[in-house]
């Protein structure tokens, strides 16, 4: 979706503030708020890109207003509610008011906590059919605006790019969202900044997004 | 106050009245009561990352790569598999690439979309790496965010962004600084900042070196 979330090239928000010797956490709750969002993700009830659909799917206005972690609340919050686990009563007052629904995964006990973070979630998957481009393959992005999660960035819709790299096939976050499975081939594509941003752009620059292939089709090389 | 100039997001106000402090105490007690979540596994979560995975896990990997040339041959070919070597990998990590820096060519890692990171080699991110400021700038006038940083490259170095858009993690190899010949491996990976590895600093020149 078109939200707040997709930064690349907007304009106006200022110099880039390194904190010195930055905390891991500023607050007490930051803490409370990943290890919450971790382990509630752990019931199995969400997927990773439903997670980050729920968080660019917030107003423009707060996604840009909010720390990180608030934003992380925010969006555990809406997906607690609307997987039925909690109800918005429960939200505000803390306090339990209706019995606790099945999860598809049991509770996260701390083994598996340190197991989860230890071996992670692999994303490659067997590929259903060949990869349709292959390092050198010139490629366009498509322009799409899909009211989904995607992970094609603005900045690169529309834009003509190399294949850099075959990564093999991935999870597609734009299904996985919808809750649905479909592994798709993975590339990087890189495009000169010119192709990105037109006149002015620095000549030294070249950017690379992960493409997956839905978003690419094939470019015949100008004669 | 969204103007705040401070960098740690202190003193924000939401502008509905959301109280996050409030509402993660809530939200824990909520989710304790109704059994889906366990303390001791968020108390594990939270000690993981505030201790144990950090910058000095992907220090350790550059060091390495410094100085064994199989090693960082290999690390470049398979980034996952080399850093497991090391004991390095897992959640927000499954899929690690590595990109080498040249005297020809700076690497910088940037997630426009969210906030994408490696984390078994660096950790939690860093709030300016969240940041609209970095997010909307990394891709189109790189060059300008590294003097954010006190980088300045020159003109002729080509700047190389990797949008982190999918499950892959990326980290830059940094270039070794001179006069760093002699140092152990250790001493090495004293030299390699969060910032070197994202690709927005250098590695550090050796103490007693020449500038």
């Amino acid at each position: 979706m078109n939200g707040a979330q997709d930064l690349g090239g907007a304009m106006g928000f200022g110099p880039v503030r390194p904190e010195k010797d930055e905390p891991v956490f500023h607050a007490s709750w930051e803490e409370r708020a990943l290890a919450l969002t971790l382990a509630a993700g752990a019931l199995g009830e969400w997927s990773i890109d439903e997670g980050r659909y729920a968080r660019e799917s917030l107003h423009p206005a707060l996604y840009l207003n909010a720390s990180y972690y608030e934003i992380w609340l925010r969006a555990l919050e809406r997906l607690l509610r609307e997987k039925a686990l909690l109800d918005q009563k429960e939200l505000d007052s803390g306090q339990m008011t209706s019995p606790p629904a099945p999860t598809r995964l049991p509770r996260l006990t701390p083994e598996g906590a340190r197991r989860l973070m230890a071996m992670g979630t692999p994303y490659r998957r067997q590929p259903s059919a060949p990869a349709r481009f292959a390092v050198g393959s010139r490629v366009r992005a498509k322009v799409i605006n899909p009211r989904g999660h995607t992970r094609l960035p603005r900045y690169a819709r529309g834009k003509e790019g190399v294949v850099e790299r075959v990564h093999g096939a991935h999870v597609f976050p734009d299904a996985s969202a919808r809750g649905e499975s479909q592994p798709v081939w993975l590339y990087t594509v890189a495009f000169s900044a010119r192709e990105l941003w037109g006149e002015g752009a620095d000549p030294a620059l070249t950017v690379s997004i992960e493409a997956f292939e839905p978003y690419l089709v094939p470019c015949e090389p100008k004669s | 106050m969204a103007s705040c100039a401070c960098p740690t997001e202190h003193g924000r106000t939401a502008i509905d009245g959301y109280d996050p402090a409030a509402r993660v105490k809530a939200l824990e007690q909520v989710l304790v009561e109704k059994g889906y979540v366990e303390r001791a596994a968020l108390d594990v979560i939270v000690e993981t990352y505030a201790h144990e995975v950090g910058p000095m896990n992907g220090a350790k990997v550059v060091a390495r790569a410094w100085i064994d040339a199989d090693f960082r041959m290999r690390l470049l070919e398979d980034g996952t598999a080399a850093a497991a070597e090391l004991g390095f990998g897992g959640r927000g990590g499954e899929h690690l690439v590595i990109v080498e820096n040249t005297p020809k060519l700076h690497n910088l890692i940037v997630c426009t979309l969210c906030s994408c990171y490696p984390w078994p080699l660096l950790g939690l991110p860093p709030v300016w790496y969240k940041s609209p400021p970095y997010r909307s700038r990394a891709v189109i006038e790189p060059r300008a965010v590294l003097r954010d940083f006190g980088v300045n490259l020159p003109e002729a170095t080509a700047i190389r962004v990797w949008d982190s858009t999918a499950e892959t993690r990326y980290l830059v190899l940094p270039l070794r600084p001179e006069g760093s010949e002699d140092l152990s491996e250790d001493r090495l990976a004293s030299l390699v900042t969060r910032e070197a590895m994202i690709g927005t600093g250098l590695a550090l020149a050796p103490a007693g070196a020449a500038a």
